[in-house]
Order: C-alpha cells, then sequence, then structure tokens
C-alpha cells in the first residue's frame, strides 16, 4: 500500500464544511438502535466544543428509507425533505447537517436533481406549500455528521482521555472502517476523500491513534440493502454480504469496526451474532465478536465519557473486551441499569457468541 | 539520444529575399528545383510522426525544422522495448530514423511560444527564442497515456502490485521496477483502462491496447513461464497484420488465459498482492483472481498540450477530443486550415505503421500544397 | 437455530483455488482446446443443444473454470453427429475432443456410460 497514492486521491476530493452554525435532522432508525449516538454528537459538539447545532422536534424521517425500500414516489421524498429544508429557513439557518447516510444521500440526490431539473424544484415548492403553507430555501452546505466529527477529529483528538491504542502492548487498535453506500458511491465529490478511498472514518480512526485496516472487501456493502433486509425471503442475502466482508477482514484481526451509517454498524453488529449461531465462527478474540461502534460512540470513548452512557450495552457484540484492551473502566454491575439506576431488562446468551 | 543540431536560423528577411529569388529564378525559366529546397516547413513533435514526415520533407527538397519539447526525440516508441506484430526493436527504429534526419534542424526541449498567422504563411515563435517563419506546418504532436491512477478502483499509485504498459515496457527495457515481482505465480492484464469509458471521459478504443496486451502478456510468460497470465477484456480488437496470429500464439503456445469481462474493482490482499474481481461474462459468473502484479493497459488520449497550439492555429477538436482533419476519409493529414497539416497519433489512436504512413502522406500533401502555391 | 433465512452459495468462481486439473488433462489430449475463442459456433449449429442444453463452447469454459459435473452433464447431450468440427473457426477437432473426454471419464469408472456402446476411432 502507498499511503502517499491515497493521500493525493483524498486531496483531491476535500469539502468545504462550515465549522458552525448547523440545522441537525436525527436519523428515524439511529435512536432505537444505537440512541447514545445522536445524543454524543449533540453533547460533544455544542456542550464540548461550543458549537452551535440547532434542532427542531417537529422534523420527521426524510423517506430515503422508504425510497430506498422502493415503496414511496420520488416526488413525495422530495416534498418531506423540502420540509426539513422548510424548518431550517424559519430557523434562520442555512447548513444542513443530517445524522443518517441515507439521509445525507437523500438530499445530496435531490438536490442534484433539482440543479438538473428546475422544474421539479418548481413543482415540490408548490406541493410543499398545497400541503403545509411552507417555503424554503436551499441549504448552503449539506455535510452529514460524520464530515462534522472528521472536521473536529483533532479537537476531540486534543481532549482525548484514551488513544485507540493497546494498553498492554503499545500497539495501535487494528480499526475497520465502514462506510455507508450512499456517503459517498452515488456523489464522490461530496464525500471526504471520494468514493474509493473515503477518509472520513480513517481520518478520526487515525487521529485518535488507530491503525486502519484495508482489507478486499472495504468497498462491500454491509449487507442491509433495504429490501434485502426488510423482505424475510431476501434476508439470506443480506446476511451473506455481511459474512463475506468478515471473511474478508478475519485475516487482518481487527478490534474494532467504525462506521457511519445507521444500518451498518447495527447489522455489522447483529449478524454476527446469526452467522455464529449458523456457522459456529465468530470473528473476534477469544469466541467474542468484532465491537461494531458509530464514530459519535467512539469518540465518545476516547473522551472518556461511560461506556454505559454512551449506551454501548445495546449492542450485541461484547464490548468489554474492547474497553479492557483501551484500559476504559467501566462498572460491569451498571451495564443493564436505566437511566433512573433501575435494573432494566438483561438479553438472553448466545449460544456461540461469547458475551460478559 | 539525439544529440541537439546546431541551429540553422533563418530570419523572416532572409525567407523573404530566397523567396524573391526563388520566383526571380522562376521567372526566369531557370530550373527552379535547387532554390526550393530551401523553404523550410514547421514540425511540432519529434514523435515517430515527426521524424518520418522530416524524413521525408528532407528526401523532397525542403528544409524541415523540427521541434520537440521533450530532451530526445522518438515520443511515446522510443520508451517501448519491442514491437508487434514482429517484436521489432523500438529503439532500432528510433536510431533508424534519427540518423535519416540528421541534415534536418532540430530542436530539443523547446517549445512553441505562440505562433500567429501571416498573408501566406505563419510566424512561429520557440521558446529558445528562435523565430521560424513557413508556409507549412505540420502538427505531429501525438498524444498521452491515459492517466491510470484516474481510474481510482484499479487502485494505480496507490496498490503496490499494479503497474501499467508503459511500466512494464520500461522494466523490459532494464529500468528498475520494485513492484515488479521476482517470480509472480499470477499476473493480470485490464484491458481498455480509459478507453471505451465514457465515465473517464474517452469513449474511444485506443486501438492497440489489446495487441499491447497480448504482447505484454506473452513476454511476461517468457520471462516468467511458472506464471498463470489472465487478459480481462471487453472484446479483442486485432485488426492489424498478423494480430490474429499473435493471439493463437498467445492462447495455444504460452496457455494465457483470456476472460472476457471487465475489471471492476482491485484490492490489496493482506500479503501486498491484488485481488481481482470481474465477470466472466460467457458464463455469466463472477470471477475472483489473487494476483501478484496486474498490468493496466493506459489507453491513448489526446495530448493536452496540443490545447494551446491548436488555440493559436484556430485548429478545432474532432468529436473524439482529438484534432479535426479537413475529411476523415479523403483528407485525414490536412486539417481545416490553409498550410497546416496533420499526421499520427494527434487525430487519433494510431499503430506505429500506420503512424508512419500517415507522416509520409502528410508530406506529399505538404508538397503538393507549396508547389501550388507557386 | 433456525432464523428462517440462511446464508447463500456464491457463485463466483475462484480463478486461484479451482482445481484445473482436468483441464490440464484436455490440453494434454486435444491441444487446440486452448484456442477456442467461445465464439459459440459449434453450440448454434449443435444437434442437441435445442433440447439437451449441450454445448462445447459452455462445456470447455466449465472445465476451464473448475466447473467438472457440469460439463459432464451438459456432454451427456451429445450425439457425435460433428457439426461442430465442420463449423469450428479455429478448426479444433471438436469431435475427437468430446469422445476423449468421455473416454477419459469412462476410465475413471465413474458409472459414466454415454459412450459406451460407442466405437471410439479417430
Amino acid at each position: 500500500m502507498i499511503y502517499q497514492g491515497k493521500q493525493k486521491i483524498w486531496s483531491d476530493y476535500q469539502k468545504e464544511i462550515p465549522s458552525d452554525h448547523w440545522f441537525y435532522a436525527r436519523s428515524c432508525i439511529r435512536q432505537s438502535f444505537f440512541p447514545g449516538a445522536e445524543k454524543y454528537f449533540m453533547v460533544i459538539c455544542k456542550d464540548l466544543l461550543g458549537k452551535d447545532i440547532f434542532e427542531n422536534a417537529h422534523h420527521t424521517t426524510c423517506g430515503g428509507i422508504s425510497y430506498h425500500s422502493d415503496t414511496i414516489p420520488q416526488e413525495t421524498v422530495m416534498t418531506i425533505v423540502a420540509r426539513q429544508f422548510a424548518l431550517m429557513t424559519e430557523a434562520g439557518y442555512k447548513n444542513f447537517v443530517c445524522s443518517c447516510i441515507t439521509s445525507f444521500g437523500n438530499y445530496t440526490e435531490i438536490l442534484e436533481t433539482w440543479r438538473e431539473f428546475p422544474e421539479l424544484e418548481a413543482k415540490i415548492r408548490e406541493n410543499l406549500w398545497k400541503a403545509c403553507r411552507r417555503e424554503f430555501e436551499k441549504p448552503e452546505y449539506v455535510a452529514h455528521a460524520s464530515d462534522l466529527v472528521y472536521k473536529f477529529r483533532n479537537d476531540i483528538a486534543e481532549r482525548a482521555k484514551f488513544r485507540l491504542v493497546n494498553k498492554e502492548t503499545g500497539e495501535p487498535l487494528r480499526v475497520v472502517e465502514h462506510i455507508g453506500c450512499h456517503y459517498s458511491k452515488m456523489f464522490p465529490h461530496k464525500g471526504v476523500g471520494g468514493a474509493e478511498y473515503p477518509c472520513v472514518l480513517s481520518g478520526m480512526a487515525e487521529a485518535w491513534g488507530g491503525q486502519v485496516i484495508d482489507y478486499p472487501e472495504r468497498r462491500h456493502c454491509c449487507g442491509f440493502g433495504f429490501r434485502q433486509y426488510l423482505v424475510k425471503a431476501n434476508r439470506g442475502y443480506s446476511l451473506s454480504n455481511t459474512h463475506k466482508k468478515f471473511e474478508s477482514m478475519e485475516p487482518y484481526h481487527p478490534d474494532l469496526i467504525i462506521t457511519n451509517c445507521p444500518g451498518c454498524p447495527y447489522f455489522l453488529d447483529r449478524w454476527q451474532y446469526v452467522i455464529s449461531e449458523m456457522t459456529g465462527k465468530t470473528y473476534g478474540e477469544n469466541g467474542y465478536g468484532i465491537p461494531a461502534l458509530t464514530y459519535e460512540e467512539l469518540a465518545g470513548l476516547v473522551l472518556g465519557y461511560d461506556p454505559w452512557d454512551l449506551g454501548l450495552q445495546f449492542h450485541q457484540v461484547a464490548i468489554e473486551p474492547l474497553l479492557d484492551k483501551i484500559g476504559i473502566e467501566y462498572d460491569p454491575a451498571k451495564k443493564y441499569l436505566g437511566l433512573n439506576e433501575k435494573e432494566i431488562m438483561k438479553p438472553a446468551l448466545p449460544s456461540v457468541m461469547k458475551c460478559c | 539520444m539525439a544529440t541537439e543540431q546546431s541551429p540553422k536560423v533563418s530570419t523572416p528577411r532572409d525567407i523573404r529575399k530566397e523567396e524573391r529569388a526563388q520566383r526571380k529564378a522562376q521567372r526566369q525559366g531557370a530550373d527552379a528545383a535547387p532554390e526550393r529546397k530551401l523553404e523550410q516547413v514547421i514540425i511540432i513533435g519529434g514523435g515517430i510522426a515527426g521524424m518520418e514526415a522530416t524524413k521525408q520533407l528532407l528526401s523532397l527538397g525542403y528544409r524541415p525544422v523540427l521541434v520537440e519539447k521533450e530532451d530526445h526525440l522518438g515520443g511515446h516508441v522510443a520508451s517501448w522495448n519491442r514491437l508487434f506484430p514482429d517484436m521489432g526493436d523500438a529503439q532500432a527504429i528510433i536510431s533508424t530514423l534519427r540518423e535519416e534526419i540528421m541534415d534536418a534542424t532540430i530542436y530539443l526541449s523547446t517549445e512553441i511560444s505562440f505562433c500567429n498567422r501571416l498573408r501566406d504563411g505563419y510566424n512561429v515563435m520557440l521558446s529558445n527564442g528562435v523565430n521560424v517563419l513557413a508556409r507549412a506546418i505540420l502538427m505531429s504532436t501525438g498524444f498521452t497515456l491515459f492517466p491510470a491512477a484516474k481510474k481510482e478502483e484499479y487502485g494505480y499509485g496507490v496498490y503496490d502490485r499494479v503497474i501499467t504498459n508503459a511500466d512494464l515496457e520500461n522494466w523490459f527495457n532494464g529500468g528498475d521496477d520494485h513492484r515488479i515481482p521476482s517470480s509472480p505465480k499470477a499476473v493480470g492484464f485490464v484491458h481498455c483502462v480509459g478507453s471505451r469509458d465514457l465515465k473517464a471521459g474517452n469513449p474511444q478504443c485506443s486501438k492497440v491496447c489489446c495487441i499491447t496486451a497480448i504482447k505484454q502478456a506473452i513476454e511476461v510468460k517468457e520471462k516468467f513461464p511458472e506464471a498463470e497470465v489472465y487478459c480481462f477484456y471487453m472484446d479483442l480488437r486485432l485488426f492489424g497484420k498478423k494480430y490474429e496470429d499473435f493471439y493463437i500464439r498467445a492462447q495455444r503456445d504460452f496457455g494465457i488465459h483470456f476472460i472476457r469481462g471487465r475489471v471492476s474493482e482491485v484490492s490489496e490482499t493482506i500479503n501486498g498482492s491484488v485481488q481481482v474481481k470481474a465477470e466472466d461474462t460467457l458464463s455469466g459468473r463472477p470471477i475472483k483472481v489473487v494476483l501478484d502484479m496486474l498490468v493496466l493497459m493506459a489507453g491513448i488520449v489526446n495530448n493536452p498540450d496540443n490545447a494551446g497550439i491548436a488555440k493559436q492555429l484556430s485548429l478545432e477538436t474532432d468529436t473524439d477530443g482529438f484534432l479535426r482533419s479537413a475529411d476523415n476519409i479523403l483528407s485525414i493529414t490536412e486539417s481545416p486550415r490553409k498550410g497546416i497539416f496533420l499526421a499520427g497519433a494527434c487525430t487519433g489512436a494510431k499503430t506505429v505503421p500506420e503512424t508512419v504512413a500517415e507522416a509520409r502522406s502528410a508530406a506529399l500533401s505538404i508538397h503538393n500544397y507549396l508547389k501550388n502555391l507557386q | 437455530m433456525n432464523f428462517g433465512f440462511s446464508l447463500s452459495p456464491s457463485s463466483a468462481v475462484n480463478l486461484d483455488k479451482i482445481d484445473l486439473s482436468l483441464y490440464h488433462k484436455m490440453e494434454e489430449i486435444e491441444p487446440d482446446v486452448r484456442i477456442c475463442i467461445g465464439c459459440g459456433s459449434c453450440s448454434a449449429t449443435c444437434t442437441g443443444q435445442p433440447f439437451s442444453g449441450m454445448s462445447l463452447r459452455k462445456v470447455i469454459l466449465a472445465i476451464q473454470r473448475g466447473r467438472e459435473n457440469e460439463a459432464r452433464e451438459m456432454l451427456s447431450g451429445c450425439m457425435l453427429c460433428g457439426k461442430c468440427t465442420m463449423v469450428c473457426p479455429r478448426g479444433i477437432n471438436t469431435r475427437h475432443l468430446i469422445l476423449s473426454m468421455c473416454r477419459y471419464w469412462d476410465g475413471e469408472d465413474h458409472g459414466y456410460n454415454l459412450m459406451n456402446e460407442v466405437e471410439v476411432k479417430i
């Protein structure tokens, strides 16, 4: 691998990311998958770095999930997106940042479509007015939340309490970075680093002390694929793609996976359990799985937030071996305590994959 | 390597004087032939097209002024090793041509600063300060190899074991290349890198890569008989003299595997080899292979340096991005502008013999044009 | 545990992992098999193709891709009419190839007896 070759490509795909004043749109599914992720994005950006990130409880899904599941006409999605932009405009913001990769792809695709077909934009403006009497300005900048964290990666590194380093050996942790398909595969110039060698996540992993693994199937989809998972008849196909990725990364012995999409950490996490039940095989060390984290969770970890506050007990793959490796302290007794300190239910243990 | 000839500089005044003398001689009924030898023709680009045209113009009795931006003559062929279809020595071709144009005025490491049109000719200012006046200019500015790094998915410049056709020729020529392993077990060739690729900005076929890939695959197999060699092609376009024989030899005598399918992506494996994915379109199955070396057949694209000169000479580009000929059938060596001629790959991808033939044809067109002016 | 779905087998051919010993045997028997260009004229003219799926082009390719069973299955549809030999632009002795392959398989005694009654004389 010629690192300078990658750097050259990265220099061709640098995107302008304003450092402040953003309107934040959450993901429709991440709240139930890994609820700590979005919360800690706000905590890190607002409380820690003092940025102005505004959110409005009235925003909805962007419609991208139904669009990519083939269950909604594009004009409807566009009208939903137009309403999100109207909320941004009403709040006085010009920069739009979203939590979800598919949303990011959706916003980008719609803005590009409107650029090519202005008559469609005019029609959507009319739709929106008829539907809810709202008007909107198009955002000046659209970013994915991982773009912002990438931009702040060194600020986070400066404040970090831990580094992605094995405390026993002093070696950097081996990090698999997995980019959501809708981040830059449709519009390579809209993603940091392009589509072939995106550096949005690898930049974070390196800034925080890790070593990024470049394995053959790094570009491959996590397996979610919307309809491939949502339709049960296709679910084996979804699983097989995830399996392919794990088989490909296995020889590199990754310590963790970092992702920037709602679906990817979910499927890279949950399918490890399913694969272990089906084949008896696990991919982590000593019968454990490989933790698949969101970039916000990872940022939270290096910054020293409590793993259970970050919601890491919501992962199927046990996080404890990674915490031990880095040297992050945690109270095992508090893993399944709710915010009110009362016991929430404990999950049943898998029959193959080791969990704590 | 050609040594720079001592410049035989002509001032505009000299030329006008010569021309006056020439016309006077003609009026007086004298034999004008010896005087006509003095007429200068500017040839821009010292690859094989420029060299061959120079040679022909010399023998037709002109004084060609050959301008080359590099410090040596021969263009792309000068850095090639052996040429299809007879595995001839590329260096020998360049040496032969170089010897045959010793009498011409040759400026190396020289570019065109500007040119402007006069009433019956052109005034060309060179970067070395020399000013040349001529009634005919030959553009033999050639092509550039498609920058293979632009096909990011193939990882040229990123993966250790990915090289181009040009890199391989350089290695055949004795150059050092740490990317080429000492005993590869499997080697692949990707045809059409930057050719027939709308997204890469070049929908044209580069013509020579299919046969070059086969030639290089055979050469690799000769060097590494133990290696399995795979050629990934979209179509095999083997139109030239004895090309099909080459193909049959590659299959029958060298056991080279031809897989019809465009490589979709290349990744590095844990031991630094490359994993290549394609579809085996003849069986309709995805195919995957780990290779110790991958050679990208970078295609022929328009030389971007042409744009500046073309603008000053009001030359147009054709829809394929190359310089436009007056007619693509009958007058391929003539531009739509009076007194400006074209030869070789500046009008599109060409093989070496095609380029040489075209250069001769261009020299004859120039000769006829100048003859008819008088 | 039954999830109601399972891992799908991959249809991808791993060129560096397939067993090419049969192909090398084939090359030995009929070296001209190497010069097949996959044009498909053998299959287009084949008497058996429309009814049995026999395609000599695919048989050769299947063996090149290490898919022996597929090749054997297909070849059992051959009626030995010889039209493919007549039509092959590369002049491959397809009849010799087919008969030799059958003889090879018969010799292995896999109970594969398509050509048992045919007297092989080339």
